[in-house]
């Protein structure tokens, strides 16, 4: 097949998130800089304001989260990103708009931690992004792309599904997935049917008022609100998970990795293949909801999972949830420093695979 | 089909401002350009202010998985650090390109790879603008390896390079038909030395 090559791009995962975001009709954008995520902001900085659309750079994350947060109320499509130590000042930008069910999208190109860490790529902040981060119960759509185009499909995406469930929606990279250069084919994929945004404060002219609130005193009114919430995050669970399977058909051995990780498993999973070892990857691009139903399908033929990331262990956890009860999960991770190359995955493979 | 799968790497390394960071993301354009997938890895922040740079370029008929290489088939290194860092990790049989303007060839260690000195810094001097090593470098490599077509590598320049720099792309094209032609001269006298 030939490849409409002419309209190919190459740019950082980065730009590519921002490029993503204008294509969805993102307009506004709130940040404070913070490396490895800068092109964003550079991107959108110069290019959001021709649309007639706002950049501010506001004097910290947390008034970063707390624009997006009364923007996102007015109904228009907004943004905020950081990177690991930024987000962990938004988390309670995050808690209330998750409370207040305002869609909005926040992309964290995760350093390495703990505290203010380092600028390396890391994998350190699943466990902040899938569970919470702030208080309260609740979740948030966390999707995690592995190459350029889908830092691009899946920013687009999350603006989507922000507004499908009127829930905030994380994109979570790194710095090797933010900083790299790939092709990018800047189409955009379909929209979604989306509900309208009737909730949202348009000024109340010929109508009842809105309210947008995460306070809710009356008796019996806060238990029902996350009742409302829960069935929502039950919801996501069924019609909105998404995962990569690669020659998981025949295999006898898993690798679950995402994001970067992900593609560098990949090709260790070649190399396993190249050797002779039935070796399949299976990939969540969706990290909440996760892909628990899939996973566990697979276990039922398959039982030995290794589960690679770039940390000391955190979605391991997922997946040893998922699993059928027989099946064995193996971890190799690494804490930030050195990214590890496909052949040192291999080695792992070589020391369970049966 | 078999033969037309095609799989390349290289690292290329210098210290700030030599220009390696350029030279990946042309390459990387040109190869992009013909339809390849590609996918370019450069260092950044800590590492780029006052130290090393260094990027690792793929280029694969294939989707690529790591864009991270352990064992590169190529390397450049611009400087003596590079080749101390990257020469070793060249694969058996693979390519290493040296600045040998800057890099005494007693330091290479390797005997198992095939060895291309360019002393792009004198060339580029001998040539009027000391700036374009990375550029005589580039076209050194690109002549060496036939990765991508040189018309796709001129092609690629005003991609690459920011609107305010496009009136040097005349200066840069020359630069990398300079480095063409140094390695095409080499390869003809070493041929005619075999004789």
């Amino acid at each position: 097949m030939v490849e409409q090559i002419s309209e190919k791009i190459l740019v950082r995962g980065n730009e590519a998130v921002a490029m993503g975001a204008i294509d969805a009709g993102c307009l506004l954008f709130f940040g404070y800089p913070i490396t490895p995520q800068n092109e964003i902001p550079e991107y959108l900085s110069k290019h959001l304001p021709p649309l007639g659309g706002e950049f501010i750079q506001a004097e910290s994350e947390i008034a970063s989260i707390n624009l997006l947060l009364g923007a996102s109320a007015t109904g228009v499509r907004a943004m905020s990103s950081s990177s690991s130590p930024g987000i962990s000042l938004m988390q309670e930008g995050l808690s209330y708009m998750a409370g207040s069910e305002l869609p909005v999208v926040i992309v964290n190109i995760s350093r390495s931690g703990p505290g203010l860490g380092g600028i390396s790529a890391s994998q350190g902040d699943y466990f902040q992004s899938t569970r919470g981060g702030g208080h309260g119960d609740y979740r948030m759509i966390v999707l995690a792309p592995s190459t350029v185009q889908e830092m691009y499909d899946l920013t687009f995406l999350a603006f989507d599904l922000s507004d499908k469930y009127r829930n905030p929606a994380m994109i979570l990279g790194d710095a090797l997935i933010g900083q790299m250069k790939e092709p990018l084919l800047r189409r955009k994929p379909e929209k979604m049917d989306l509900p309208a945004k009737d909730w949202a404060l348009t000024g109340a002219r010929g109508r009842k008022p809105n309210r947008i609130k995460s306070l809710y005193l009356q008796e019996g009114e806060l238990t029902e609100h996350n009742w409302k919430l829960y069935q929502k995050y039950e919801r996501m669970k069924k019609e909105d998970i998404r995962f990569e399977t690669v020659n998981t058909e025949d295999a006898r051995f898993i690798i679950v990795a995402f994001g970067s990780m992900a593609r560098v498993s990949k090709t260790a999973m070649e190399l396993a293949r190249e050797a002779g070892m039935r070796v399949g990857l299976f990939r969540p691009i969706t990290l909440f909801p996760y892909p628990e139903k899939a996973l566990f399908d697979i276990s039922k033929r398959v039982k030995h999972f290794l589960t690679i990331e770039l940390n000391t262990g955190q979605m391991v956890e997922d997946v040893k949830l998922s699993v059928d009860r027989d099946a064995q999960v193996y971890f190799y991770g690494k804490p930030p420093g050195a990214l590890p190359p496909p052949e040192e995955i291999l080695e792992e493979i070589k020391k369970y695979y049966a | 089909m078999d033969s037309k799968h095609f799989y390349h790497d290289v690292i290329m390394a210098g210290f700030g401002g030599q220009g390696v960071l350029a030279i990946g993301n042309l390459i990387a354009y040109a190869a992009m350009k013909e339809g390849r997938h590609v996918t370019y890895l450069p260092t950044y922040g800590v590492e780029m202010r006052g130290g090393t740079a260094n990027c690792t370029v793929v280029i694969s008929s294939k989707e690529i998985g790591s864009p991270i290489v352990q064992r590169p088939h190529s390397a450049i290194s611009m400087n003596l650090p590079s080749l101390l860092k990257y020469g070793p990790r060249v694969l058996p049989g693979g390519l290493l390109m040296v600045n040998s303007s800057l890099i005494d060839l007693n330091e290479v260690s390797r005997n198992d790879v095939e060895l291309l000195a360019i002393p792009v810094n004198d060339i580029a001097i001998r040539n009027g603008n000391p700036k374009l090593s990375n550029m005589i470098a580039l076209g050194a490599f690109v002549e060496k390896t036939k990765w991508v077509g040189m018309e796709s590598l001129f092609a690629s320049l005003e991609k690459v390079f920011d609107e305010r720099h496009h009136a040097l792309i005349p200066s840069n094209i020359k630069a990398i038909q300079i480095g063409a032609e140094f390695v095409k001269k080499t390869e003809t006298n070493s041929t005619n030395d075999s004789k």
